[in-house]
């Protein structure tokens, strides 16, 4: 779950981080009501009004400039993924349930699916192809490549995010930190296990009881 | 015949997945990534009724909103829809939204009908009928040995059970669909699928296509499980649509649509009888299954069942058995094959049922179980797993575990009885003057790690490393391979990969002149060749293969009686699978196929509306799936047995995880749970805390 500390962002990352950010919009619109509804709505009417047709959207992904003509109502996702070549985040749900989307907006993990173009821009997007520099894997892609923390891959960039965030703001997690961190990431080939200790090797943690395997030999 | 080699340095170690770089650092390109120039979306208008007369579909409002290049009804005139959810027109667009807006803009001219969406309604004579004029029950069939009704008053002890286990959702993380281009000079599809050439196939027979004017590229997927082996109504929608629009169609479902059309795991209600001799010999079995495959089956189908029918009395001898099984049709979509069909509710029912016959024997579990498995290979697993799992330590009898949250334990042993390769499966070589290698295979990499595995056979046998193996898959213009199921991939392309290698050897002999060119030599033999690359065809040859893996798991569970949720703390997976190829990806499967066990066990079930006759679980919210937190410590325990050559491991890995998980929560609890999934709600029930759902 990713729902630490997201009061920031509206992106509703998780069932848990919307369902609370639904309480706080209630509770604000109660002490609007009060103070001065007025006020609040010279406010939101002053807001630009954009749409429905296409609008220049400005984003910035793995620190380059992407200017795109979309409609409002466009996601990141489908920016990325739709209207440029970033490919890497995957859509499995559109609707904030598998995480394979999952990029990073100013180094939080957030579901590209669930935040409109838009809105994102002014942010820094970073998406599973701005991860490894100039060819080399960042220490989370190696830990996953080493630990074969991968199948069909699908989920895969997902988790990277989920983990590569995790470890920027906490570079020694316990397992415990590492399975909150990707409980908004679904895998369908059973990848957890190993996701769980190239995590921890990424972050130089010892990892106690995960999977341990052995073979012997048939005499 | 030829043999592998014994003293290996790649085969049997551990090599890290050859294309992880790709898929880490999003280079990959999956079916539903590709960016044909000029591409469409397409998107699918399903049917909202579970059952209902199609008068006709109006598609020309959708026509007309802006971005909408083609649209197109499924058949001509008048037709019946079967299931909610079934296809009933088509539209392609220049953004995924001018398509969604199209869809809402068709007309659609529909008279519901009588449905029925629950296996044990549709089987009263008094039922709605999936398919008019015709029962929505097979002709029960019928399997007998030895005399069973003689059998059961000589047993010292007698069982009797009603284990059921729920349709099962394959939900592979990237849903079914294709990016079509069809021109005058022919069909290029870019398919998320198991099988590429099966997929060529069905769009040349459905198009009436020359299988040559097809060419199907598969270079990454996002999982199968069985359900993605043939275009599907999908696919050929996208091809009409590409037609009709003129430019490539990208046709991806929706999760929904995942969930309601393309596949599932029938469901199966065993009624169980067994008895066991004083000694603890199996005797007499009898068991009366049915189950459902979805609309198409029953009655007017012939009783096509996509697995209903399960391979019982499971793994164990019985002299006296009588097996009656019925396939029944609801108003669902239909089944498909599901990794290793039939057999994990088989090991379910079966599994079950043997230790509730050890309980009432007074037998310990395993010892039960030693003494009626005819497989040497599962006799030795379990020896090897009750040492690892601690099994004699940890078993006590049942519901004597003290205190609020009660510890279980259970075991289970798994068959899967294909496995072996495909005689067919073949492989190309091209050998570069600057020692560069590249084997083309016509398979595809679904996950399981094909391509290292051809990787590091084609390394052991030239005396190479895995990086200096170019591989390329996935695509029908490469030499035949088979699709990706029953786990048979490995066993097909290992001995292919092996053989094209050995050409290439011989033929570089003669070629350069020296009489051995592998490893350090390569290099320099390769420089004789001059400008010509070498070219060499290879195939699958017997004797390097082999079929039925078996495999045993233990399972430890933590049962809180107070709120019934189960926690799987956990799992010892012991399995053979022959010649180890790449013992690291091969543990990836086997995890898999634990995992996915554990959600059959736990937590999956597709929910059908009686009422309105719709699945109202589809999708990840509500149809629940193991996340990383619930996952187990799982210890996977591997023989290498180099003797019986390669064997799949994709399908087994999966078979006894559930069986071992129910019966550890019915050793914590001291009653069995005997529906699947183990809810909480269930274990409540089962302890008398709540009363039981009401099914029907």
């Amino acid at each position: 779950m990713k729902d630490s500390d997201t009061d920031g962002l509206l992106g509703a990352h998780s069932r848990r981080t919307f369902l609370k950010s639904l309480g706080t919009v209630a509770a604000t619109a109660a002490t609007a009501q009060v103070q001065s509804v007025a006020a609040e709505l010279e406010k939101i009417n002053a807001e630009k009004i954009v749409g429905p047709g296409a609008v220049p959207v400005i984003l910035n992904v793995n620190g380059k400039k992407l200017t795109l003509q979309l409609e409002p109502r466009v996601t990141l996702l489908d920016a990325l993924r739709n209207y440029s070549s970033f490919t890497g985040a995957k859509e499995g749900c559109d609707r904030a349930s598998c995480g394979a989307c999952t990029v990073m907006m100013d180094d939080m993990p957030i579901y590209s699916c669930q935040k409109l173009a838009i809105e994102a821009q002014g942010h820094e997007i970073t998406t599973v192809e701005g991860l490894a520099d100039s060819g080399k894997l960042s220490p989370v892609q190696q830990a996953f490549f080493e630990k074969d923390a991968l199948m069909c891959g699908y989920c895969t960039p997902g988790f990277v995010m989920s983990v590569t965030a995790l470890l920027k703001k906490n570079p020694h997690p316990t397992a415990d930190d590492v399975k909150h961190a990707c409980a908004g990431n679904l895998c369908r080939c059973g990848t957890q296990p190993r996701v769980l200790a190239a995590a921890l090797q990424a972050a130089g943690v010892a990892a106690n009881g995960t999977t341990k395997t052995e073979v012997i030999s048939h005499a | 015949m030829p043999s592998w080699p014994s003293n290996t340095k790649y085969i049997g170690a551990e090599t890290q997945r050859i294309d992880a770089p790709q898929k880490l650092t999003g280079q990959a390109r999956y079916s539903s990534d590709i960016q044909a120039p000029g591409w469409l979306y397409g998107m699918i208008l399903r049917s909202n009724l579970p059952a209902a007369k199609i008068g006709g579909i109006n598609l020309d409002k959708a026509r007309q909103i802006p971005g909408i290049k083609a649209a197109i009804a499924l058949g001509d005139g008048e037709r019946t829809v079967h299931f909610y959810g079934e296809e009933l027109a088509a539209v392609a667009g220049t953004t995924k939204q001018a398509c969604l807006d199209a869809l809402r803009a068709i007309e659609v001219d529909a008279t519901p009908l009588p449905f029925v969406v629950n296996e044990t309604d549709a089987k009263k004579d008094d039922s709605a009928q999936v398919w008019q004029g015709s029962p929505n029950f097979s002709q029960p069939s019928t399997r007998e040995k030895g005399d069973v009704d003689s059998a059961f008053p000589k047993c010292a002890a007698v069982i009797e059970g009603f284990y059921t286990t729920p349709v099962q959702i394959h939900n592979p993380m990237e849903t079914h669909g294709n990016t079509v281009s069809w021109t005058d000079d022919g069909l290029t599809c870019w398919a998320s699928t198991q099988g590429i050439g099966g997929v060529r196939d069905s769009f040349a027979g459905a198009l009436q296509l020359d299988q040559s004017k097809v060419r199907v590229i598969t270079e990454y997927m996002g999982g199968g499980f069985g359900a993605k082996f043939n275009a599907g109504v999908e696919g050929i929608l996208a091809a009409r649509l590409s037609r009709e629009a003129k430019a490539p169609v990208r046709l991806m479902l929706t999760r929904f649509d995942q969930a309601l059309a393309v596949g599932n795991r029938p469901s199966s209600f065993q009624k169980i009888k067994m008895g066991a001799l004083a000694d603890g010999t199996l005797h007499a079995f009898e068991m009366d299954n049915y189950g459902t495959a979805g609309f198409a089956a029953g009655g007017a189908t012939g009783g096509g069942g996509s697995g209903v029918e399960l391979p019982m009395p499971y793994l164990y001898r019985v002299p006296n058995s009588r097996v009656t099984q019925t396939v029944v049709a609801v108003n669902a979509g239909s089944a498909r094959a599901f990794r290793a069909p039939s057999n994990p509710p088989a090991s379910y029912g079966m599994e079950s049922a043997m230790d509730d016959l050890a309980v009432k024997l007074g037998v310990d579990p395993v010892e039960f179980r030693l003494k009626n498995d005819p497989s040497p290979i599962r006799q030795r697993e379990y020896a090897i797993g009750v040492e690892k799992f601690g099994w004699k330590d940890k078993y006590q009898k049942p519901g004597t575990s003290p205190g609020i949250v009660k510890i279980g334990v259970g075991c289970a042993g798994a068959a899967w009885p294909a496995g072996g390769g495909s005689r067919g499966t073949q492989a190309e070589a091209k050998i570069f003057p600057d020692g560069s290698v590249e084997l083309r295979l016509g398979v595809q990499d679904i996950g399981t790690g094909t391509r290292t595995v051809i990787a590091v056979v084609a390394a052991e046998t030239l005396g190479l490393t895995p990086e200096q193996i170019t591989v390329r898959v996935g695509d029908t213009n490469f030499p035949w391979g088979p699709g990706s199921g029953g786990s048979t991939t490995c066993p097909s392309v290992s001995p292919a990969v092996f053989d094209v290698c050995n050409n290439a050897l011989q033929q570089l002999q003669t070629l350069s002149g020296m009489a051995d060119v592998r490893g350090d030599n390569w290099s320099a033999a390769c420089k004789k060749l001059g400008v010509t690359p070498l070219n060499v065809h290879g195939q699958w040859q017997p004797g390097l293969s082999e079929s039925h893996a078996c495999g045993v798991q233990f399972a430890e569970v933590a049962v809180d009686t107070e709120t019934g949720l189960v926690t799987l703390k956990k799992v010892v997976a012991v399995h053979d699978c022959g010649l180890i190829i790449d013992k690291l990806t091969l543990e990836s499967q086997i995890n898999g196929g634990v995992i996915m066990g554990m959600g059959y066990a736990l937590y999956e079930e597709r929910v059908m509306d009686n009422l309105s006759g719709v699945v109202l679980n589809p999708n990840f919210e509500t149809y629940k799936l193991p996340g990383i937190a619930d996952v187990p410590d799982i210890d996977v325990v591997l023989i290498n047995m180099p003797e019986r050559g390669v064997i799949g491991i994709g399908e087994p890995a999966t078979v006894p995880t559930a069986a071992a998980i129910g019966n550890a929560v019915a050793n914590a609890l001291g009653v069995r749970v005997s529906s699947l999934p183990i809810t909480p709600a269930k274990v409540l029930a089962a302890l008398g805390k709540v009363p039981p759902a009401v099914t029907t």
